[in-house]
């Protein structure tokens, strides 16, 4: 029943998907506009096509999808690390959190440029601006989750005179989880962003660098092309974390993730 | 029949077996989120003997929990002395296991990891330990349910669960703060009689907090009426029916006798249950 309900509804979304194709590539061509500001359907698949027969979607992608990757998991273990200092020790709080907090409302986008000069116009400046931006959702989410962990169990470790490390273990980090992989599931969305940002302010690769080369030459449907490349990505990213959680948080009472 | 006795509690075992559990004019004030100074407990003394089954009655807010917890070592009280077999109570013992209002099961561990953590914090022997809590989860009778996970459970044997975990380092106390609260009422009927031979079975000491007077009544052999504000001891019962006790107990004229009294001490302040 679930699976024919489920296979029902893909069917009408690739239905009412290619009725708006289809409305799109007609309004292009009955109102004539111009390619350079709003491309057919066709023609962003025939650039599609295009891009990926000479191999250069193919790298490009490759080249950001990379560096997101590496600024996610970089992210990810900073995240969760700094996060449980902060949840554990009072003072790491005092003395840490109001600097997190001070960081968190400067938008990260704007350091971009004095990362590229710091780190250069490489990959690291990629990564760093990735994990930088990835950081803080899964900062606040591993502090919240380890905070979240109900009185009566933290009394049930006591009561059996537990250490630290075995309350953490046993009980806080299983708890805090769910809301780990809803802060990772944020993250790695957000690394894609700060990857293409890096790479607008400076680069010589990526698919933020070939977006800016082919809005340069408007050639647009190149530029949907990218688009479209850069949506994929972030998808496949989502869904890999939404796949790791439903196996992780099997016993899952909070659905932390929203399912495609 | 019922025997209010005076306080403190006069009765003592034979002085070559230690009480279980020993409280002298116990008080416990803390300060409220309010900045006012609370009487949670005022003065308050009675005693456990080993191997007896010792009910709190009170209504909520009379300190019957916080009680608990400074048995437990949870809370530590301002004023008196609490004591464990002899020894003052400094902090949480080994030697005790303690059932919550809830079940507190942690939903990613199978029924029989759950009835082991106890095991896991204190490191004992991890085959003996494993062995210890198939019996214990026998003795609940929830053999069969070993491997499943706490969501498959209803209520009722998630408090079970909670019973095994509480038993299966050995401890010789057994605390239950309002166990059976959450339960519907023939359930609970049930697990009152489970609990009886539970508590025969493991040869523990028990302390039973609730808030209905039948199941004090019920289970205990004696019974502490606490009224509140400040939480006092109004008198503490011998219930004298015989064991083992089934529900038609409940029916009888000492039963119900029982029942009159501790109503009418808590009414005597006021109070209606």
């Amino acid at each position: 029943m679930m699976m024919r309900a489920l296979r029902s509804n893909r069917l009408q979304l690739a239905a009412f998907t290619v009725v708006l194709l289809g409305l799109w590539q007609m309004g292009v061509e009955v109102l004539a506009i111009p390619p350079y500001l709003l491309p057919a359907p066709s023609s962003i698949a025939v650039s599609l096509y295009g891009g990926f027969a000479d191999g250069l979607f193919i790298r490009s992608f490759f080249i950001t999808f990379l560096e997101a990757v590496a600024g996610f998991l970089l992210a990810a273990v900073a995240g969760v690390v700094v996060g449980t200092l902060i949840a554990q020790f009072r003072i790491v709080e005092r003395l840490v959190y109001p600097y997190v907090v001070a960081l968190q409302s400067v938008p990260k986008v704007a350091i971009a440029p004095l990362v590229i000069v710091w780190f250069g116009y490489g990959f690291s400046s990629k990564i760093v601006v990735s994990a930088t931006i990835a950081f803080f959702p899964v900062l606040v989410n591993v502090i919240v989750g380890l905070k979240s962990v109900e009185q009566d169990k933290l009394d049930l470790m006591r009561s059996l005179n537990a250490s630290r490390l075995q309350t953490m273990r046993l009980v806080q980090f299983p708890t805090a989880l769910p809301f780990i992989f809803a802060g990772l599931d944020v993250a790695v969305v957000f690394s894609v962003l700060g990857a293409i940002v890096a790479e607008f302010v400076g680069s010589q690769s990526g698919l933020g660098n070939l977006l800016l080369t082919f809005n340069a030459n408007l050639d647009i449907s190149a530029v949907f092309a990218c688009l479209i490349l850069l949506g994929a990505m972030g998808m496949v990213l989502h869904l890999a974390i939404y796949h790791l959680q439903r196996r992780v948080v099997f016993w899952g009472q909070a659905d932390s993730t929203t399912r495609f | 029949m019922t025997r209010s006795t005076a306080l403190p509690d006069p009765r003592r075992a034979s002085p070559d077996v230690p009480l279980a559990i020993e409280i002298n004019n116990l008080s416990m004030r803390y300060t409220a989120a309010s900045g006012d100074s609370v009487l949670a407990v005022d003065d308050v003394s009675f005693s456990v003997r080993q191997k007896e089954f010792l009910c709190v009655v009170g209504t909520s807010g009379c300190g019957k929990t916080t009680l608990l917890r400074i048995i437990a070592g949870l809370a530590k009280h301002t004023a008196g002395s609490a004591m464990l077999r002899g020894q003052p109570i400094a902090g949480p013992s080994a030697d005790v296991g303690i059932v919550f209002q809830g079940a507190v099961l942690l939903p990613w561990r199978t029924v029989l990891e759950n009835v082991m953590i106890p095991a896991i914090v204190l490191r004992l022997d991890r085959k003996r330990s494993l062995q210890r809590a198939h019996d214990m989860l026998a003795l609940v009778g929830l053999a069969d349910f070993a491997n499943a996970y706490p969501k498959e459970l209803s209520g009722g044997m998630q408090q079970r669960v909670s019973i095994a975990r509480a038993l299966v380092h050995n401890p010789t106390l057994l605390l239950m703060d309002e166990p059976f609260g959450a339960l519907d009422a023939m359930t609970r009927e049930t697990m009152n009689l489970e609990l009886q031979r539970i508590a025969r079975d493991a040869e523990t000491t028990v302390v039973f907090i609730t808030h209905s007077i039948q199941e004090a009544v019920f289970l205990g052999d004696r019974v502490v009426v606490m009224t509140p504000r400040p939480g006092r001891i109004a008198a503490v019962l011998d219930i004298d029916l015989p064991r083992p006790r089934d529900l038609d107990v409940m029916a009888t004229e000492p039963f119900g006798h029982h029942v009159r009294s501790i109503r009418t001490l808590l009414n005597a302040r006021g109070l209606t249950h």
